[in-house]
C-alpha cells in the first residue's frame, strides 16, 4: 500500500481506490494490490470451480483454481462434490497433473502418499519410518467448503460464509434462465477454449458486462452474419439493460426476446437454424420438441457476472483466473444438452467456435483491447477508470424499454468495483 | 504453383510426394505474406481447415479452435482483411516453417502428409512461438493443380491457453 498515491497522498485505505463513479488505475498494476485480492477477495468468497458435468459420475475429477490456489475438484462414491487443495501434506507435491479423468485414489508420485477422492490420507508407504504418534487422521488433502446452485460448483476457504444461495442471491433467476439452455435435457459441457492476455482480471471481469464496446470491437463478428441474425446481435438497439444484482453480480440484458427460452416458441424458426430443424425433424423430434430445441441451441440474450470469477454469457460459462498483476487466463466453456440430439450440440459447438477462443471471431479482438488497457494504464498514474455511464434504474431494477440503466450503461461494473471495495476495506 | 509439374505428368494421377511438399510450402509462402485471397482457391469445395482443442478425437462432434468449412474460411479471409479487427489490424509478423513430412496414406487421387510447423509470431515486442503437428490432405483437382481437402494444425500446447491469434495457421 505504501506505493499507492493519489493526487500526491499516500492512499491509507484500499477503499479510497473506488470511488461511486470510477476506479483508479493502481488496481490493474500494483502487485501488491493483487496480493491482497488473492487473499481478501478470492480467500474470502464463494469461487466458481466447475460444473456439475465436468465430475458427471463417482470417482471422477477436474482440476482447477480458487484464486491462486490449485485445487482438485472430486466427486465420492456417495456422488458428493470435493474441492480439495493440490498439494501433498508431506513434501508439498502436487497430487494431480491432469485436466481431468477418473481415480479412485490420488498417489502423491514424490514418496508415494495415497489419498482417498475426499482427501483422507489412506496410506503412507514404510510406514514404520514414522513415530508412534503419528496419525493419517492428521494429514488429509486441504478440504475447501463446496456448494453447488443449479449444476454451477463453487468453493470457499472461509467455513463461516453465508451459504452460496444467500451470496447469488438475485442472481438465482438468472441461473435457472440461463440453465433453461438444457432444453430439458440438462446442461452438459462440451470442451473449453483457453486463452491468455496480459493484463489485469478485472479487466475481463469489466468486460462482461460491456455492451458498449460490441459494435465496435465485435464489427467484424457483426460483418460474417446474416442480416437476419446481425439483426439479433444489434446489442444496443433492443432495450436491454443492466441490472445490479448485490454482492458484485450483475446482469445485461442484450436481446430481451431471448430471457426466458421458453417464450415465443410459436415464433418463426431463424433461416441459419432451419438445416438443424429439418434434421432434428427428420430424427423423429416433434414439432414443439424442434423449436424448443432450435431456441435453445441460439443461446440467451443476456451476460450474468458474478463475481468475481464467472459468468453465464449468452451461451457459455467465461472463467476468469488471475495470474498474476498484468495477467490473466480466460476459459470459455462451451455447453449444449446433456443427451441430447447430436446434430444440436455440433450447431452449439460450431456456434462457439465462431465468436469464441483464441481464434474465435470475437475473442483474440476482445483480447487485444483488454491488452491495450494495460498497456494505456502504464501511463497517467494518478488518473482514474471512468465507470459512470449510464444512470441507474430506480430502486436498482430496470424493465425492458426502461429509460434508464440502458444496456450500454456501466451499472454491472460499478456494482462490481463496489464489491471489491467492500471485501479490501481495511 | 505446381501446375508445370503437373501438365507434364498425368493429370489424373494422384499427387507425388515432391509435389506435395513444393505445394505445401508456397502455401505457408502465401500465409506468412498475408495473401489470404489466393489461399481460399487451394481448396476442395469440402475441404476442412482445422485447429483442434484435442488429439484423437472426432473433430466435428468436438470443440475446436478452428472448424471450418469453405464458407467459414471466406468469412474468416474476410474478416482478417478487413481493417475493422483489432487483433489483426494492425497483423503480427509471422515466420514460418514446414517440413519433418512423412507420408502418411496414398490413394489414386489423394496423399496424406504429416509435419511439424515452427511459426515465430512478433507483436507489440512480444515474440511468440507456436510449434505444431500439422497433417494435410491433398488432392489433384479437375485441371490438374493440388488442393487441399483436409489441414489439421495441432499446436503442441493445444490443449492448454493460447494467446489471441489474429492470423491463419
Ligand atoms: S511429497 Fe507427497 S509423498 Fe512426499
Ligand atoms: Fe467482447
Amino acid at each position: 500500500m505504501e506505493t499507492t498515491t493519489i493526487d500526491g497522498a499516500v492512499v491509507s485505505d484500499y477503499a479510497d481506490l473506488v470511488r461511486d463513479d470510477r476506479g483508479h488505475t493502481s488496481l490493474y498494476k500494483d502487485a501488491k494490490i493483487f496480493d491482497e485480492e488473492m487473499q481478501r477477495i478470492f480467500r474470502n468468497t464463494w469461487v466458481w470451480v466447475a460444473h456439475a458435468s465436468d465430475v458427471p459420475t463417482k470417482n471422477t475429477f477436474k482440476t482447477s483454481w480458487v484464486g491462486d490456489q490449485p485445487v482438485i475438484v472430486t466427486r465420492d462414491k456417495a456422488g458428493q462434490v470435493h474441492v480439495l487443495l493440490n498439494r501433498c501434506r508431506h513434501r508439498a507435491a502436487s497430487v494431480c497433473e491432469k485436466k481431468k479423468g477418473k481415480a479412485s485414489v490420488f498417489v502423491c508420485p514424490y514418496h508415494g502418499w495415497s489419498y482417498d477422492v475426499d482427501g483422507k490420507l489412506r496410506k503412507v508407504p514404510h510406514a514404520k519410518g514414522y513415530e508412534e504418534g503419528f496419525d493419517t487422521a492428521d494429514y488429509p488433502l486441504v478440504s475447501l467448503r463446496v456448494e453447488e446452485y443449479n449444476g454451477l460448483i463453487f468453493a470457499t476457504f472461509k467455513q463461516d460464509i453465508e451459504p452460496l444461495e444467500e451470496f447469488l442471491g438475485a442472481a438465482r433467476k438468472w441461473i435457472d434462465l440461463f440453465m433453461k439452455q438444457g432444453a430439458g435435457f440438462g446442461v452438459k459441457t462440451l470442451g473449453e477454449h483457453k486463452f491468455r492476455f496480459p493484463g489485469n482480471w478485472k479487466i475481463q471481469l469489466e468486460n462482461t458486462t460491456d455492451a458498449y464496446h460490441f459494435p465496435i470491437v465485435h464489427k467484424t463478428f457483426l460483418d460474417s452474419l446474416d442480416e437476419e441474425t446481425e439483426n439479433v446481435f444489434d446489442v444496443l438497439g433492443q432495450g436491454g439493460w443492466v441490472e445490479d444484482l448485490g454482492n458484485g453480480h450483475s446482469v445485461m440484458v442484450m436481446i430481451p426476446d431471448l430471457i426466458d427460452l421458453d417464450d415465443n416458441l410459436d415464433a418463426p424458426i431463424p433461416d441459419r437454424f432451419a438445416d438443424l430443424a429439418r434434421e432434428l425433424a427428420e430424427e423423429g423430434h416433434c414439432d414443439a420438441d424442434v423449436r424448443r430445441i432450435v431456441r435453445a441451441v441460439g443461446g440467451t440474450g443476456f451476460n450474468l457476472n458474478l463475481f468475481p470469477n464467472v459468468a453465464c454469457s449468452m451461451a457459455f460459462f467465461r472463467v476468469l483466473r488471475p495470474v498474476s498483476v498484468d495477467e490473466t487466463e480466460i476459459t470459455h466453456v462451451a455447453i449444449g444438452m446433456d443427451g441430447g440430439p447430436v446434430a444440436g450440440n455440433r450447431a452449439r459447438l460450431r456456434l462457439h467456435e465462431h465468436f469464441q477462443g483464441p481464434m474465435g471471431f470475437g475473442t483474440p479482438d476482445d483480447a487485444e483491447g483488454w491488452e491495450r488497457v494495460q498497456r494505456g494504464a502504464q501511463a497517467g498514474d494518478d488518473l482514474w477508470i471512468l465507470l459512470n455511464r449510464g444512470v441507474d434504474a430506480p430502486e436498482g431494477v430496470a424493465e425492458p424499454g426502461h429509460n434508464a440503466g440502458d444496456v450500454s450503461a456501466e451499472t454491472g461494473m460499478r456494482a462490481a468495483y463496489q464489491m471489491w471495495k467492500r471485501m479490501m476495506a481495511a | 504453383m505446381s501446375t508445370d509439374i503437373a501438365e507434364k505428368s498425368e493429370v489424373t494421377s494422384a499427387p507425388t510426394f515432391e509435389e506435395a511438399i513444393a505445394f505445401v510450402w508456397a502455401e505457408a509462402d502465401l500465409l506468412d505474406r498475408l495473401d489470404y485471397r489466393p489461399w481460399l482457391k487451394l481448396w476442395t469445395d469440402s475441404g476442412k481447415y482445422i485447429v483442434p482443442v484435442e488429439r484423437d478425437v472426432d473433430y466435428v462432434d468436438a470443440l475446436n479452435i478452428v472448424y471450418d468449412d469453405q464458407e467459414m474460411r471466406e468469412a474468416r479471409v474476410k474478416r482478417l482483411l478487413s481493417g475493422f479487427s483489432m487483433s489483426s489490424a494492425p497483423p503480427a509478423r509471422t515466420v514460418r516453417t514446414v517440413s519433418r513430412f512423412v507420408v502418411t496414406e496414398q490413394d489414386e487421387r489423394s496423399i496424406t502428409l504429416r509435419g511439424a510447423q515452427m511459426l515465430a509470431e512478433y507483436k507489440y515486442q512480444h515474440m511468440r512461438f507456436l510449434p505444431a503437428d500439422i497433417s494435410y490432405r491433398i488432392v489433384r483437382g479437375p485441371d490438374g493443380n493440388l488442393l487441399l481437402d483436409e489441414k489439421i494444425v495441432t499446436l503442441i500446447n493445444a490443449e492448454d491457453f493460447q494467446f489471441g491469434i489474429g492470423y491463419l495457421l
